[in-house]
């Protein structure tokens, strides 16, 4: 074992020490060859067979070198042309590797850039059965198989209609309901979340659940640093090729976000190095966010009525505190901050020893993404002298509601009048 | 399920796998597949695929017998000219399928593993199906035109065999080579047209040796596979009259030539298949 991660963090190793790994993959290197000019056919070789073949070649995946227990829920993260999905398709016996080893224990179930290659000139039921049996299944147990399997893609009603008649994301449900559904031990899922509508999000999330509790290994790729923080044991990030980092979700999810804006992002609270300011003369205990019933939520549709919330205690009397709220999304940028000065609110004082909860509520209208709340307690007064601030003590993921590429999603109508 | 927990050890993919159950089910669902895909829409559906060989024997039949009075003499020649035109169509429904069977099957090769020769054999298993159907006509036609029914009828599933092993050979060859060549296409018909005419199917090895003797044109061509094939079906299945292909080559001896070629293109075509199976998804 030549290269392992170049930084593993203490806890990142998965501790199933007894387990046998599932996937091995050793020092694994696939290249790809790309002609400057691609010979197509015999005649243009034999009318110039002394040109020598130029070529560059891609160092697709670059010594790559993991093992994944059995049971484990494993990331790969990476930017687009990283060389994920060229690791899947080796994982997955499509391409040939040039060299190391790979060993896969039991059947494996590929989900690979959103398809299982269905045929469109055929019928959902006839293209469900032809995959579920190339997946490994007999004739019999596809056909036990394939009423979940169209019950999970919601297609009860659209069985015998052929699949160039589907909307993408149809035949997307679709395909992955037969990835996940054939009961292999192994199953590779590539960005099924980029498709889909937020009811089929929720499902795959469910499902997701569902396999973790059922013992199945599963590969996940995606570009959603909040599922794989969410769902991962481990990820491991890839970049041109070379594994770069392998460990905890949340530190590989930091490091992808470097990589692709080129800074640090805010740490998440449960990071050891957690930013913290204040003389502490009354202490931020706790923050939550919480929905309109007031249950405690990591997670919320986009729309919906939430409220961010932090409990406190203060250890010296304090007159009119400022109590103060910041969040951030998932590159780090302030996207609201408010506090109860700004907003006008007294809030009386306090005596020693008491503790307090402060809510501040709103509609959602922040786009999907992850979100931190930075809870902050100040003294009354220009100087603002801060007596506890915790960054990004609490976290929220929000899915759902249009993808636009925009931080919110302001409440709006439109008007259009002519002159 | 069936434990096909087994550690795989060469974990690329392959012409044949490693389980012949599982290989033979998928040929069959393919095959099955293709079957669908092709008749599905088309009101007469199958209908038109076995209509295909026997409307191309109306016509040449027509022709040569009306117009060029070419098979007088030779004893059932409508029935030796419907018979080589159905084995000719299973062979070239085998190898010009399979020119381009991988690329139209390009979305499972990428995104599945499985064995990759299912692909050109599934080709190959509907042509046989396609030829069996076929099988049926000729024998309704030969005994309305009052063939005999003989013991040596038998001979045909050896014959039917080794043009089978032929048309996989040089089927699979072609489709690999179509991964790298693309013009394996417009090749592929200029020879099936030589071979076509190189072979005893609208005449009968009979003539040509008449005329032919011991000339190296002539010894060409009844050295063709192929034509050795017709030429055994037209002497076991037609006419006991017509000459048997060892005759007609010059001796039985030299059978063993148009045999090692059957036996070279069937073993070449598997082994380039498999050599080159690892990297067909790539190459695509």
């Amino acid at each position: 074992m030549t290269s392992t991660a170049s930084n593993p963090s203490a806890h990142a190793e998965a501790p199933r020490p007894s387990a046998p790994p599932a996937v091995v993959v050793r020092n694994v290197k696939k290249a790809f060859k790309l002609p400057h000019q691609q010979y197509h056919t015999l005649k243009e070789r034999a009318l110039h067979p002394f040109r020598k073949d130029t070529f560059d070649v891609l160092q697709a995946v670059d010594d790559v070198d993991f093992e994944i227990a059995e049971g484990e829920f494993f990331g790969i993260v990476g930017r687009n042309g990283s060389g994920k999905s060229t690791l899947l398709k080796c994982l997955a016996g499509i391409y040939d590797i040039d060299e190391g080893d790979l060993h896969v224990r039991g059947r494996l179930s590929p989900f690979i850039e959103l398809g299982v290659g269905f045929n469109m000139d055929l019928t959902a039921r006839d293209n469900v059965m032809i995959n579920a049996i190339m997946l490994g299944l007999t004739r019999q147990q596809a056909r036990e198989r394939f009423d979940d399997i169209i019950a999970f893609a919601g297609l009860e009603d659209f069985l015998d209609l052929k699949l160039k008649n589907y909307s993408s994301g149809m035949t997307v449900r679709l395909a992955f309901s037969v990835a996940i559904q054939v009961d292999a031990e192994v199953i590779l899922i590539d960005e099924v979340l980029a498709v889909g509508d937020a009811a089929f999000q929720q499902k795959c999330f469910d499902e997701f659940h569902r396999l973790k509790d059922a013992g199945r290994t599963i590969l996940f790729v995606t570009h959603d640093m909040s599922s794989v923080e969410r769902f991962c044991d481990r990820a491991v990030l890839l970049e041109k090729g070379r594994m770069i980092d392998l460990g905890e979700p949340a530190a590989i999810a930091r490091r992808y976000h470097e990589l692709n804006f080129g800074r640090t992002v805010h740490q998440l609270a449960e990071g050891d190095g957690e930013e913290r300011f204040g003389d502490r003369s009354a202490e931020i205990v706790d923050a939550w966010f919480e929905d309109a019933a007031g249950a405690r939520i990591s997670e919320l549709t986009h729309g919906k009525p939430c409220r961010v919330c932090m409990e406190a205690r203060f250890h010296e009397p304090i007159e009119d505190p400022v109590f103060g709220f910041t969040l951030r999304n998932d590159v780090g940028a302030t996207i609201f901050a408010t506090s109860t000065d700004l907003s006008d609110v007294a809030t009386g004082g306090f005596a020693a020893g008491e503790t307090v909860v402060v809510r501040l509520a709103f509609d959602n209208v922040m786009t999907q993404s992850t979100y931190t709340v930075t809870p902050s307690i100040a003294r009354a007064g220009l100087g603002a002298d801060a007596l506890d601030l915790r960054a990004d003590l609490a976290k929220l993921v929000v899915h759902g509601g249009p993808w636009t590429g925009a931080v919110v999603n302001l409440p709006h109508t439109f008007a259009v009048q002519r002159a | 399920m069936s434990a096909t927990t087994v550690e795989a050890k060469r974990h690329a993919p392959s012409a044949f796998g490693d389980d012949l159950r599982r290989f033979w089910n998928l040929t069959l669902m393919l095959a099955a597949t293709d079957f669908k895909v092709r008749y599905f829409g088309s009101v007469l559906g199958y209908l038109w695929s076995l209509m295909r060989p026997l409307l191309f024997f109306g016509v040449l039949y027509t022709v040569f017998t009306q117009v060029f009075r070419f098979g007088k003499g030779i004893p059932h020649y409508p029935v030796y000219l419907l018979g080589s035109i159905v084995l000719w169509t299973f062979f070239i429904e085998t190898t010009s399928g399979c020119v381009q069977c991988l690329l139209t099957r390009e979305g499972l090769l990428r995104k599945m593993r499985f064995p990759r020769l299912v692909i050109p054999l599934a080709v190959a298993l509907t042509a046989l199906f396609n030829l069996g159907m076929n099988f049926v006509a000729v024998l309704a036609f030969a005994l309305i035109s009052g063939v005999e029914l003989r013991w040596t009828w038998l001979e045909l599933l050896p014959l039917a065999m080794l043009i089978a092993s032929l048309a996989i050979g040089v089927g699979t060859l072609l489709s690999v080579l179509y991964v790298r060549f693309r013009d394996i296409q417009p090749i592929w018909e200029v020879v099936a047209q030589i071979l076509f005419y190189g072979s005893p199917i609208i005449y009968v090895a009979a003539q040509y040796a008449a005329k032919g003797g011991e000339r190296v044109e002539h010894v060409a061509v009844m050295l063709n596979p192929i034509a050795t094939i017709l030429t055994q079906v037209g002497h076991a299945f037609v006419d006991p009259s017509l000459p048997t292909a060892a005759a007609a080559a010059g001796g039985t001896a030299r059978l063993l030539i148009p045999l090692a070629i059957i036996a070279a293109v069937f073993a070449l075509g598997l082994w380039f298949f498999n050599r080159e199976a690892p990297r067909i998804a790539e190459n695509l």
